[in-house]
């Protein structure tokens, strides 16, 4: 399965965008500077010395052991590199009558995934093959750690105010000067070849090929990781010897999908989600036309009872109005009426009636 | 405000504030210690693992756990959810204060700290997804700190910056939603460039879906749980419109947070298929790997959908918890345990006490600062001279 392929965000735009990143990192494709150097170990002839780890110490004035480099010892225990050694050798006991003995620093990758990793580029390919690494940048994030599946770049955890990632830089400087790397320089048994990178794969190929039987038919370097500047050859499987299978697709490759992603999010996402809020402001919108209407009809038609109401109690209040007048009227005009005949009456015995009424 | 009556006749003796106190005590112990002996003193990181609990915990779980701000005021502006606006101020103050204390505690875990402009300001390394995670990281706090001044201004009434600033809404939304968007699964991204060092079951190149997704569910999910929390500690600050909302937005909360991690369990399943890496579920890290697919994702699917069904808040806000939960497993995993699977178990990593003492630091500051803020500021109430003014 291929993992570099990573299926962007969003469906259909993702593929597309995977299919063109893939392309885009394929033609980018690096296959590190021409006639840039390399160092060829060989696992065959190596001898467990120590003295390529004497030499690494020696040009590059990291402190010296507690135990010196000529006690053997130390290799019955598995080591890794730290702060202070660059390089160490590790032995490795594969059911054969001898040990192997493998060296192990950093590999100098054609793309380092150290260099891609770090986030202010503190480390650089440079053109004679060295992966060279610049303090006066470095935050401490240790990504790149993180990141170097070879597990090289170390880190000096007791510095409190201004640690620095420590790795082999392949003596950049000493072959600015045209000399040899520490480590190749120091070690007796030729186990490490200098040279440029094609020539020194195709001596690599040449021991494998005109020794049978002695070698395995790899060259542990030329294609892992997108191919590094340091090469191994070597008679047993690389896995016996503490080396894994790192795959072959470098780490910008892997990396490429999720950046190429970005812009697709950064484009994308603000329409979409501008669609989206504007779908919803249109349907509120709406929404709201559709209450105020509501509210308008409501209020129309409560009016127009209200109206009506008010007709019929107006009406109504008329009616009543009338007919208490009229019986007012019709009080008034009873009244009248009843006065005068009482009068009539009353003019005959007038005198008796004021008589009583005045007492 | 009715709270000046609880809060101005009590003593500062509390537990919440003895016990705080000592936790902080204890971390600014532990920060002498560290600024002055470097990571080695503090810390069981080595070369072999560079990275231990303060990347795990506190950046990527932080970041993770602080994705209420987006998601909530997505669902509020953008996609038009008002009912779900009581829940917008506390879920942006709890984002700002997440991403600034992610940004505090880096400042223990990096070498040079002052450097961490760097990156940005200095020297720019394009081709790394921690640059883009440090790039959309600074922006998206600053349109954090941006969505959250009214608050403090609606407290100081200065109407007229508060007004522009409430203007800018949905445009920092959907700024904000881009920066989580790419910030949020760059994080997973981190990974793919170490595929021989992280175990296949959560290797993936699709990773950063993975993390993006998650963040959804666990942004979400952290506004279930902290509106309980508040709830219980700080209900004498809320208003009536907070109070009868609550419960709205924790049953949408729950179904949306359900379809969320139905979708992740799919993608999931579909990550396994892709890379065809069925063959490790009968491992040791298989049965890891399904517990964090059962327990934490496919139950808390399970029982969001039922809490919702039946309005059963209680349900909802317990898988809320669950999920949470969850989210750190999940990190956990890839950071620490599936990382660096190939190593012996006599060079793995276990987390100092002083790293844990201070992560607990840094949780404990968040919560001062929270119970600082929410209980002076309109943050679970509407300021009287601004109601419903949105
Ligand atoms: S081996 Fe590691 S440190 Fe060396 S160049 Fe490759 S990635 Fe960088
Ligand atoms: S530790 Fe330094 S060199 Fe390594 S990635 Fe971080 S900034 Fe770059």
């Amino acid at each position: 399965m291929q993992r570099r392929r990573f299926l962007g965000l969003m469906g259909a735009a993702g593929v597309s965008l995977a299919a063109s990143g893939k392309a885009k990192a394929a033609g980018k494709e690096f296959h590190g500077y021409p006639g840039s150097n390399a160092v060829l170990f060989d696992a065959t002839r190596c001898i467990g010395c120590r003295e390529c780890e004497a030499g690494c110490q020696k040009v590059n004035d990291l402190p010296m052991p507690e135990k010196p480099f000529d006690d053997l010892t130390v290799l019955d225990q598995k080591r890794r590199t730290n702060s202070d050694n660059f390089t160490i050798v590790n032995k490795y006991d594969v059911g054969r009558e001898k040990p192997v003995f493998r060296k192990f620093q950093c590999n100098h990758c054609l793309e380092p995934a150290c260099a891609s990793a770090c986030f202010v580029r503190a480390f650089k390919k440079e053109p004679n093959g060295s992966v060279t690494y610049d303090a006066s940048v470095c935050v401490g994030c240790r990504y790149c750690m993180i990141a170097c599946p070879f597990e090289v770049p170390t880190y000096e955890y007791h510095e409190a105010l201004t640690p620095r990632i420590r790795k082999c830089h392949m003596c950049y400087e000493r072959q600015l000067e045209g000399k040899l790397p520490g480590c190749v320089q120091a070690c007796p048994k030729e186990a490490l070849t200098f040279g440029d990178r094609d020539t020194i794969i195709k001596i690599a190929r040449e021991r494998i090929r005109t020794n049978p039987g002695k070698y395995i038919d790899h060259i542990y370097g030329e294609h892992e990781m997108g191919g590094t500047s340091w090469l191994y050859v070597s008679g047993v499987q690389f896995d016996q010897i503490g080396m894994r299978d790192v795959g072959t697709t470098s780490a910008p490759e892997l990396t490429a999908g999720a950046l190429a992603a970005v812009p697709v999010v950064v484009g994308l996402w603000p329409v979409l989600l501008g669609g989206i809020w504007a779908v919803n402001k249109r349907k509120e919108k709406i929404a709201a036309q559709e209450r105020e209407e509501a509210v308008k009809n409501a209020v129309a038609e409560t009016q127009e009872k209200a109206q009506q109401k008010m007709s019929e109690a107006l009406t109504k209040a008329e009616e009543s109005a009338q007919r208490r007048i009229d019986n007012e009227v019709k009080k008034a005009v009873d009244e009248a009426l009843k006065a005068k005949e009482e009068e009539a009456k009353g003019e005959g015995e007038d005198s008796k009636q004021d008589e009583g009424e005045g007492a | 405000m009715s709270a000046e009556t609880h809060t101005g006749s009590k003593s500062v003796m509390t537990p919440f504030n003895i016990v705080a106190g000592i936790i902080i005590a204890a971390g600014l112990v532990v920060t002498v210690l560290r600024f002055t002996g470097g990571l080695g003193a503090v810390t069981n990181l080595d070369d072999n693992n560079p990275w231990g609990i303060w990347i795990g915990f506190d950046l990527l779980c932080g970041v993770a756990l602080a994705a209420g701000g987006y998601t909530t005021s997505a669902a509020c502006y953008i996609f038009g959810l008002k009912r779900y606006h009581s829940a917008v101020r506390p879920a942006i103050l709890t984002a700002f204060l997440g991403y600034a204390l992610v940004v505090f505690a880096l400042h223990y875990d990096v070498g040079r700290p002052w450097r961490l402009p760097y990156p940005i300001f200095v020297q720019q390394g394009y081709t790394s997804l921690l640059f883009e995670v440090g790039l959309c990281v600074f922006l998206y706090l600053t349109v954090l700190f941006l969505e959250f001044l009214p608050v403090p201004f609606e407290w100081l009434k200065k109407t007229k910056v508060r007004n522009i600033l409430v203007k800018a809404t949905l445009a920092l939304t959907i700024f904000g939603v881009v920066l989580s968007t790419l910030h949020q699964s760059s994080l997973g991204a981190l990974y793919t460039i170490a595929p021989s060092k992280l175990h296949p079951l959560w290797y993936s190149a699709y990773l950063p879906v993975f993390f993006f997704v998650s963040s959804i569910a666990a942004g979400l999910s952290m506004v279930i749980f902290e509106g309980t929390l508040s709830h219980k500690y700080l209900h004498r600050m809320m208003d009536q419109e907070y109070q009868r909302h609550h419960d709205v937005v924790v049953l949408g909360f729950a179904r949306a947070c359900s379809f969320v991690l139905f979708g992740y369990f799919m993608i999931k399943v579909i990550g396994v298929a892709y890379d065809n890496t069925w063959h490790y579920l009968a491992t040791g890290y298989g049965t890891w790997f399904l517990i964090e697919m059962l327990v934490f994702v496919a139950l808390p699917c399970f029982l969001y959908a039922v809490g919702a069904r039946d309005k059963n808040t209680k349900l909802i806000k317990w898988t809320a918890v669950l999920t949470v939960l969850g989210i750190v497993f999940n990190r956990f995993n890839i950071s620490l345990i599936a990382y660096n699977y190939h190593l012996p178990s006599s060079e793995r990593y276990f987390p100092h006490i002083m790293e844990i003492i201070i992560s607990v630091f840094i949780v404990t500051i968040g919560v001062v600062i929270f119970r600082f803020i929410s209980t002076r500021m309109p943050i679970f109430y509407e300021h009287p001279l601004y109601k419903s003014d949105h």
